[in-house]
């Protein structure tokens, strides 16, 4: 009596005869499930990202930004954003008793120095409110006043990373640090908060808007007090803009409508990039068939001997099925591997994880690849009649 | 006393489309345990089918294989395939051993496809070894093995399960004749331990060694 373990043992000893083309042929469905596992990682990072920065702003949270509606230019949010500063102060006149804080959001890529070393920050420009807005908790320091916007103070407020990587464990508080060659006062560290709120450095926006130029908002934040319907608030911010731009030049949204079209977007690359992978895979399944069947044409000789010396056909089948499988699900635990480690390289930037249900995706659709591509083979080996296999040369 | 093999007006017709061949015409053969015979025939005579019946790796067209008294007739694929590998040991001209896999590990073959559990393959394999005389040879690769080497390593491989009878087929023809005497007195040494030996070959002066000869012609036994 042949036993499955015997026959794996007996499958990994024929593969290991022909080392390479073993590989070559794994090669199929490794690239596949470190196509599926890698790319589902990498979208499962991009939503953990957008969901830290969410979550780190609180659920009270209206944001007005640039409309980009269906079929427009996305390039629109930037080139014909009609956002301005008149905007914050109009909802602040219809809405200041509804709204504990409105602050305009201005963000830039640049690089904080401080003496040899730097660091690519993001620079937020934002009224003093923002510091409420965006949750913020000081670790040194204080954050800029209403006084430090209206003269356009070169003062930032830093947060943890910045710190961590300009000074050290140093309270930086006092000390100045240059953005393009202009030169700013520390006023406060911001406590660590995760994401990508820890690389920002936070400066007023009359500031910003002066040293670098920028003349365009990204967003106007809004913070409603408590026990207001965030609904109608919407409605209410969405009325009193009107007075001031088109309906068709801003959204007024919340957290929740940004993280549900992103993870729509998300949700769509995801299934073209599955669609992709599962194609890699098919292909892969391709290839182990045809190899599995030069495999029994060259053993076919070893069939007939098999045949003669006990096997019966179940026991030839069954052992270039177990063949199959063990490279297709070999292929899956490389690629799974290869997946993971994938997560490692992006990790400084990217918290990307393999969720369990990708994990167990990948090896079923090994298993499946192994099974439906190894059948054929198998069966073909299984019928071999053995005194013509024994003949064979 | 009765025999360990019988053939029984054993025919084998081959059917080519249009024309058939008839192999074996009504073959009747007793073969008694412990006996050593040689089946002898020129090239066509009908001797490599008879040896596949008798080897129930075939089966006959008419007339039955009684193996140890139980007649083979209408026996299963499955039933088929554990007689093979409990009742009968092959020896092929071209030795058949698995390539690039060493000498244990092809003299367990067989033992993959029995009832004897494994963890007694490796001491019956040394066991069948040391009696060929390749104890030192255990873990070569067949492949590295010279023609007389792989052919005792068959003769291991053939007793590994203690079978009624061996089956050789043309056991000296891919060796020199120093070689074969060597494998001839392997054979000679089995039977001298009571084991029944079938010896299937074209070379009338190897068939004397055996204490019978059954001599095909045309499918027939004529001698």
């Amino acid at each position: 009596m042949i036993y499955i373990p015997e026959t794996i043992k007996s499958a990994f000893s024929a593969l290991a005869l022909n080392k390479v083309r073993t590989f070559l042929t794994m090669l199929g469905v490794i690239i596949g499930v470190f196509s599926v596992v890698a790319l589902v990682a990498v979208v499962q990072g991009f939503q953990n990202y957008i969901t830290d920065q969410f979550s780190a702003l609180g659920s009270n949270l209206i944001l007005v930004t640039p409309k980009v509606g269906e079929g427009q230019d996305p390039s629109r949010s930037f080139m014909g954003n009609k956002l301005s500063l008149k905007n914050v102060d109009t909802i602040n006149l219809y809405l200041g008793d509804k709204v504990s804080a409105v602050t305009p959001s201005i963000r830039i890529a640049k690089t904080a120095e401080y003496k040899t070393k730097t660091y690519a920050s993001t620079v937020v420009g934002g009224n003093y409110q923002s510091y409420s807005v965006y949750g913020l908790e000081t670790e040194y320091g204080s954050y800029y006043t209403k006084f430090d916007d209206s003269k356009k103070a070169n003062v930032v407020f830093i947060s943890a990373d910045v710190k961590e990587e300009l000074f050290g464990e140093r309270n930086p508080v006092g000390e100045e640090i240059k953005i393009e060659n202009v030169s700013f006062e520390i006023l406060g560290v911001a406590k660590p908060k995760g994401g990508t709120f820890d690389d920002r450095i936070f400066m007023p926006d009359t500031t910003l808007k002066q040293a670098f130029n920028v003349d365009v908002l990204s967003s106007i934040a809004v913070k409603i007090k408590e026990n207001q319907d965030i609904d109608e608030l919407m409605h209410e911010i969405k009325l009193a803009l009107l007075k001031d731009i088109k309906a068709d030049d801003f959204s007024v949204v919340t957290q929740k409508d940004i993280l549900s079209s992103i993870d729509q977007i998300l949700g769509v690359l995801a299934s073209a990039l599955a669609a992709v992978a599962g194609i890699s895979l098919l292909v892969g399944g391709i290839g182990i068939m045809n190899i599995m069947l030069v495999s029994v044409t060259e053993r076919t000789q070893e069939i007939g001997l098999r045949k003669a010396l006990g096997a019966t056909s179940k026991n030839i089948g069954r052992q270039f099925l177990t063949e199959a499988i063990v490279i297709s699900v070999g292929g899956g635990m490389v690629g799974l591997f290869l997946g993971y480690l994938s997560t490692l390289a992006v990790k400084s930037f990217l918290r990307a994880t393999i969720p369990w249900w990708a994990i167990a995706l990948a090896m079923s659709f090994s298993i499946i690849v192994g099974v439906v591509f190894g059948t054929y083979p198998a069966l073909s080996a299984s019928k071999k009649d053995p005194i013509e296999a024994l003949r064979f040369e | 006393m009765t025999p360990v093999l019988q053939a029984q007006n054993v025919s084998k017709i081959y059917d080519m489309g249009t024309s058939k061949i008839e192999a074996l015409k009504g073959v009747n053969i007793g073969i008694n345990k412990g006996e050593f015979v040689a089946i002898v025939g020129k090239s066509g005579s009908g001797k490599s089918t008879l040896m596949h019946i008798l080897g129930l790796l075939d089966t006959p067209t008419e007339g039955e294989i009684i193996l140890n008294g139980v007649n083979t007739k209408g026996m299963s694929e499955k039933q088929l395939a554990a007689v093979r590998n409990s009742e009968i040991g092959f020896v092929f001209q071209t030795f058949n051993l698995l390539q690039r896999t060493t000498v244990l590990d092809n003299v367990i073959l067989p033992l993959k496809y029995s009832d004897v559990p494994s963890t007694e393959w490796v001491r019956k394999a040394k066991e069948m070894i040391e009696l060929v005389g390749l104890q030192d040879r255990l873990k070569n690769k067949s492949n590295e093995l010279s023609g007389g080497q792989k052919q005792r390593v068959a003769i291991a491989r053939a007793m590994i399960n203690d079978p009624s009878i061996i089956l050789a087929d043309e056991p000296t023809g891919n060796l020199d004749s120093k070689t074969g005497d060597e494998i001839v007195n392997n054979f000679l040494r089995l039977n001298s331990r009571g084991k029944t030996i079938i010896l299937v070959t074209h070379d009338n002066d190897l068939a004397q060694i055996a204490q019978r000869r059954i001599v095909l012609k045309d499918g027939s036994i004529v001698e």
